[in-house]
């Protein structure tokens, strides 16, 4: 009796040991050599394995950066600045430092604004929604069926029931990116979000012209081209019946807010109100000196020009 | 002894043909017409008239703009108005001609007289020809061109005809009331499509909630057998009722016991299937010179006082008919085109009718609220309820995880749209509008990779033929 448990703790021993022995000898034979580094640049990185650096995750962000021979085209816009200074110290690269990014909805089309011409009830997705019949008169705006929600990790945007359009929480807003590629429309876009949250956007994408998109909506832009001709610094474009703003030259002035007819302008996060009367003023004034100028320019081309023709004469 | 019926899935859901016993009636002709050019599956049609033109009932004023497409014939005589995009009854912009109506004044060669013409022309091929003249597509709902589905591919055969009675949609009565009226002219109808496929038998299916069209229709068969042997190989077969029997894979099951594999066609089980409806079209482009212009439409609903089965000009305004009969009842809150399994709900009442349109319901809020979202309990009635031998829980739950690869093994791409899943949900799941989607998601994939092949195929037969020439 004795013997035989002697005998099993002998056997289960150096069998124990023989097996540990082969698994030792095979790990050391098939032994994966991974950059110590790429570990160190994972324990820095954020962890959302959100893929909004364009990577599978966060372990394959920290590979590729590693293997790579900068930083420029590997950005993690959820850790942002910070974390990419950390990442370029481990790695020892430089690092250019980006101007945040934050989501931006661009449709202003709310329940007030856009009143619903039937009742929508089928699935609560963008996705089908967007196949069927418009529940508004406008073909573009927010379906309201929060697709963007779903595809959000961070809880930054929600459809508000209250206005029935999506919006962005901006504390939250990561910039990954995933709500942009979920929205149908193609209504969301990622823009600077400027020194201190300040920015500007148009907050529409109607591109059916004047009297359909304003019949359509209260807020929508008409496409008039006021803003274009008021911006000084070449910001916005104008395509398709609706003004975009450049966010990279943008220079948050707010003269183009204060000139929409049709509000479809936003600035968000400027600390004083904007005083649209004094701001058109401004504009308009500026407007008429440059038209007299100008008329003058050419009144004197033109004085010039003639004695050249009599010359020929 | 129990009736037949498809093998798998299925519901029952109350018929309510409350508009049963309602005549078909001619409707006055309206002031406008607005004749969609896209009114089938495939490439709309080109138009042939311009602005100004005078045209007259049954003249053509659109040209198939593709293999897959069809004629378009005006309805009414009148002057042409427009040819522009015009939002259709889902308030899509299709490409239509605007009509304005003067009189009504039809083309010489249709014949207008009610006499049967039961003589079978001995060649097939001009048959088929007139019924693509005649711009007939399937009014089953599908608006599949039927000159098209009457051509096999070189090296399949038909072994038999059926000839679609089901109606299995609640409330539609249309095709009810065509085989109990024109029964005679629906089963010559037939006899000219087996013709022209050269089967022997065919079948005309019909659910048992219709006993006067069955019977009528055994009537006609007696008469007319003996007149041309065609009519000889012709049967009715009574069915049981059961959505979605009226379903092309199901109502061959049914009939013939054989089940089309995913993906295929029911020609590769040696089966056509064509609607009543289309039936009497192919009769009177045949033997009246008739083309398709006009169809019966159902007007029905427990709201709506004045149920109707209606014989309409195709591109007659939706709003017409109704006020017509009576105007759109106060407590309706959805409107649908088609039968309320399958329909479609209208957003844009000014939208014209089509050939395929069958009905218009009206339903109440009641009738169509959806409760809220549940959650899965994994009870598998939807899975019993599938007429395809799907499992919509589970393609519910792929669609959701954005697994495309396992949507497409678990064929999301077989999905017939019947709604059956839905009807049976405990928990109000979305499951045939997420389904739908992860079809069409498959759908593309199935597509793009056809593409892709098909590419390549033609990229490594010019690289063969460079290869070829080099060595000469």
């Amino acid at each position: 009796m004795t013997s035989t448990i002697i005998w099993t703790i002998v056997i289960i021993t150096a069998l124990g040991l023989l097996l540990a022995l082969a698994l030792y000898l095979v790990a050391q034979r098939f032994k994966v050599v991974e950059d110590p580094r790429i570990e160190e640049v994972e324990k820095v990185m954020p962890g959302a394995n959100c893929g909004g650096c364009g990577f599978a995750g966060c372990h394959a962000f920290a590979e590729a950066a590693v293997k790579a021979p900068n930083l420029d085209n590997n950005f993690c816009p959820v850790g942002g600045n910070e974390v990419m200074k950390k990442v370029a110290a481990i790695l020892g690269y430089e690092v250019k430092e980006k101007a945040p990014m934050v989501a931006v909805v661009r449709c202003n089309g709310t329940c007030e604004n856009r009143p619903r011409i039937y009742e929508y009830d089928g699935a609560r997705s963008c996705k089908t929604k967007v196949g069927v019949a418009p529940d508004t008169l406008c073909r573009f705006g927010c379906l309201g069926c929060g697709d963007c929600e779903a595809a959000c990790q961070f809880g930054a945007i929600k459809v508000d029931p209250v206005l029935g359009i999506a919006t962005v929480d901006e504390t939250k807003c990561t910039a990954c990116g995933a709500c942009v590629k979920a929205c149908p429309r193609g209504l969301i876009e990622l823009r600077y979000k400027g020194p201190r949250g300040m920015r500007m956007f148009v907050a529409c994408r109607n591109l059916t012209k004047g009297a359909e998109a304003k019949e359509a909506c209260d807020a929508s832009c008409i496409g008039c081209g006021i803003c274009y001709k008021t911006c000084q610094h070449g910001a916005i474009q104008f395509l398709n019946n609706v003004a975009y703003i450049d966010y990279t030259k943008c220079k948050l002035c707010r003269e183009c807010e204060a000139m929409c007819p049709r509000g479809a302008i936003h600035g968000v996060n400027f600390p004083k109100p904007l005083d649209k009367a004094a701001v058109k003023a401004r504009v308009l004034e500026r407007q008429k000196k440059a038209r007299e100028a100008e008329a003058a320019a050419k009144a004197a081309e033109a004085s010039a020009a003639k004695p050249v023709e009599k010359k020929e004469d | 002894m129990a009736r037949r019926t498809f093998s798998m899935g299925g519901i029952h859901p109350s018929d309510s043909k409350i508009s049963r016993e309602c005549k078909i009636e001619k409707l006055a002709v309206p002031p406008v017409v607005y004749i969609s050019l896209s009114q089938h599956i495939g490439a709309p049609a080109k138009p042939v008239v311009a602005v100004g033109d005078k045209v007259k009932v049954g003249q053509v004023i659109g040209e198939p703009g593709g293999f897959m497409s069809a004629y378009i014939h005006s309805s009414v005589s009148g002057t042409v108005k427009s040819i522009k995009d015009t939002l259709d009854q889902g308030g899509k912009a299709q490409p239509t001609v605007e009509i304005a109506v003067e009189g009504d004044e039809w083309l010489e060669s249709i014949d207008r007289s009610d006499a049967l013409v039961a003589d079978i022309p001995a060649d097939g091929k001009a048959i088929l020809e007139k019924i693509k003249l005649g711009g007939i597509v399937g009014l089953g709902g599908a608006t599949f061109p039927t000159h098209v589905k009457l051509s096999p591919p070189p090296g399949k055969t038909c072994d038999m005809l059926i000839i679609n009675g089901c109606e299995c949609e609640p409330y539609i009565t249309a095709d009810d009331r065509t085989l109990r009226e024109r029964g005679a002219e629906v089963v010559v109808g037939a006899a000219l499509i087996k013709h022209v496929l050269g089967v022997a038998k065919a079948t005309i299916a019909i659910e048992d909630n219709k006993p006067e069209a069955i019977q009528n229709i055994q009537k006609v068969l007696s008469e007319l057998r003996g007149k041309d042997p065609e009519y000889a190989g012709i049967e009715v077969l009574p069915l049981m009722k059961k959505y979605p029997e009226g379903g092309e894979k199901q109502l061959i099951d049914a009939v013939m016991h054989r089940q089309v594999k995913s993906g295929g066609l029911p020609i590769d089980v040696g089966a056509v299937v064509q609607n009543v409806a289309t039936a009497l079209a192919v009769y009177e482009a045949v033997q009246k010179n008739k083309p398709l212009f006009e169809n019966s439409i159902t007007v029905s609903g427990e709201c709506f006082p004045h149920q109707a089965n209606v014989l309409v000009r195709v591109g007659t305004p939706l709003r017409f008919i109704i006020d017509q009969l009576g105007g759109v009842p106060e407590n309706a809150a959805k409107i649908i085109s088609g039968g309320p399994m399958m329909g479609k709900a209208i957003s844009n009442l000014d939208g014209p009718t089509l050939k395929g349109t069958g009905s218009i319901l009206f339903l109440t809020r009641e009738q169509t609220k959806r409760e809220p979202e549940g959650h899965c309990i994994r009870c598998g009635k939807c899975a019993d309820a599938c007429p395809m031998g799907l499992e919509p829980f589970l393609l519910y739950r792929l669609y959701k995880a954005g697994d495309a690869a396992a949507l497409e093994r678990n064929a999301a791409q077989d999905c017939i749209q019947c709604g059956c899943c839905l009807y049976t949900c405990p928990a109000n799941l979305p499951l045939l509008d997420i389904i739908s989607l992860a079809r069409g998601q498959v759908m593309g994939i199935l597509k793009a990779r056809a593409v892709a092949a098909k590419a390549a195929a033609e990229a490594a037969k010019a690289k063969a033929e460079a290869e070829k020439a080099k060595t000469e």
